[in-house]
């Protein structure tokens, strides 16, 4: 079957057997090897990446249910050589020992971020609670959460860049999830707001 | 590597027309909803169908609506799609039913509650899924859409056994329903080894008082300890009664008792009889000191 999909801002048209999960997808088919693959069963959270800027574990999504929607990976965080704060709070904070979990747990802050500028430890806590770090790095995570909660100046940069896009894009509809640069025009809107 | 054995994919645009998508491909085809049971199980080859008919299109089955029914009583209907997440961020849930918000904290985790939906927790119809519990103790009916059009079922009625619905293959469970009552709160807690996972023990109750403050309704579920429907016995002995922490010991050990928890990697049976004690114990005192709140604001509501 065909499948087509924006990933990381680029439309993406590929053949594809139904049973492909969206994680061997993303790395298989599209050479995007910065989403890992662990668990295989949902728990770990490595695989997570944003499909219309919601994280979900691409291990128990088909590539088939990504047809017609956005899907941000961990190389769809930095803006050209600007890193996305969160990568930014990850180095500064040494949010990361031997990086397996660092992918999954970016783009779940990144979510938290567009929906929760200013974070507790709590709901920091809370919203990576579905994802494991066997280094057991937790503290040096929220840490790093917080770091980019606080130092948002890299993503104003990268707001700018997405409303760019999504003012190029005013002829389709930014409700519709299937339109191509909805996740980052919505994120852009509620940084605004 | 777990990948599923090969299949074929239909994504549905209309509940009309993934119910001609099933009768098309028979038995053998599945609905795909969040796919969080399902898709695990075809990695496992427990489950091993020919088609999957995707309904995650259905905006129509994504709603959640207060509102009379047919004979006029206040209801709210959630739709079957209805995500874990837009459950539990809802204040209208959490106003009126308690009992979902509290189970929705602790089913799975935020991630996959982002894509699991209440129509696929109930049609799993795993023996420990938090939300069966949960729409038993607050009578919910079940709304299922065949090609013949529409049946509304109770619990009862829509759970056969573990793993197994009312729901034939060719048609859809499509909302729930579950009936608003005045001085009522309900409540739900659970014991998990870790986050996301499945209950050791779970216990739900909703209670409703009369004016003079007396019990007029209770309800108890219990999870994951080998009881079938609510525990009947334990509900009644609080009826008529004024709610004390004695009642509540009481049906605390009605519902130990009554239960059949089995030992497993959990926990063992004398763990789990514990828990269900323990933990209607506190869903009870946690629902009346609702109902109590629910009381005044009707109260002030109509002063």
């Amino acid at each position: 079957m065909q499948v087509t999909m924006t990933v990381n801002g680029t439309d993406i048209t590929e053949e594809i057997e139904p049973r492909v999960l969206l994680v061997h997808f993303i790395r298989d088919v599209l050479r995007l090897t910065g989403t890992h693959w662990g668990c295989d069963t949902s728990n770990c959270g490595t695989c997570v990446v944003l499909m219309d800027g919601q994280p979900v574990k691409s291990c128990t999504v088909l590539a088939a249910m990504a047809d017609g929607h956005a899907i941000t990976t961990v190389e769809g965080l930095a803006t050209g050589a600007v890193l996305d704060p969160v990568q930014q709070g990850f180095m500064e904070e040494h949010g990361l020992q031997c990086g397996f979990c660092t992918p999954g747990m970016m783009l779940t802050a990144r979510a938290l971020l567009d929906h929760n500028p200013h974070p507790d430890d709590t709901e920091i806590r809370q919203a990576i609670s579905g994802q494991i770090c066997r280094c057991t790095g937790y503290a040096t995570i929220v840490r790093s959460i917080k770091w980019a909660a606080e130092h948002p100046a890299a993503a104003e940069h990268g707001d700018t860049v997405q409303s760019d896009t999504a003012q190029s894009d005013t002829g389709q509809s930014h409700n519709t999830a299937q339109s191509s640069n909805t996740a980052q025009s919505q994120s852009a809107d509620e940084v605004h707001a | 590597m777990q990948i599923p054995a090969p299949f074929d994919y239909a994504r549905a645009s209309t509940v009309d027309n993934a119910l001609a998508l099933l009768e098309r491909h028979g038995p053998e085809s599945r609905i795909l909803a969040g796919g969080h049971s399902l898709l695990p199980m075809m990695k496992l080859r427990l489950a091993r169908p020919e088609w999957l008919i995707d309904i995650n299109d259905l905006f129509e089955l994504d709603f959640i609506v207060r509102g009379a029914d047919a004979q006029g009583a206040d209801t709210l209907r959630i739709g079957a799609l209805t995500r874990h997440t837009t459950l539990l961020e809802s204040d209208q849930v959490h106003a009126l039913f308690p009992i979902i918000t509290d189970a929705e904290k602790v089913i799975a985790d935020p991630i996959v509650r982002n894509r699991g939906t209440i129509g696929g927790s109930l049609c799993q119809a795993d023996p420990a899924e938090d939300l069966s519990t949960v729409c038993e103790v607050l009578g919910a009916v079940a709304v299922i859409r065949g090609s013949g059009g529409e049946r509304l079922l109770s619990m009862a009625e829509f759970h056969r056994g573990p793993y197994e619905t009312a729901v034939a293959h060719n048609e859809i469970l499509c909302e729930l329903r579950f009936a608003v009552r005045a001085r009522t709160g309900s409540a739900y807690e659970k014991v998990e080894r870790r986050v996301g996972d499945w209950a050791v023990a779970a216990a739900g109750a909703s209670v409703t008082l009369a004016a003079d403050g007396t019990i007029e309704a209770a309800t108890i579920g219990l999870t994951a300890v080998g009881q079938t429907g609510t525990v009947g016995a334990a509900a009644d002995a609080l009826l008529g009664q004024l709610p004390t922490e004695a009642l509540f010991i009481e049906a605390g050990r009605l519902a130990s008792v009554a239960c059949d928890p089995i030992a497993d990697q959990r926990g063992p049976v004398d763990y789990k009889r514990h828990l269900a004690d323990e933990l209607t114990r506190r869903v009870l005192r946690r629902a009346t000191e609702r109902a109590h709140a629910s009381a005044t604001s009707t109260a002030t509501q109509e002063g």
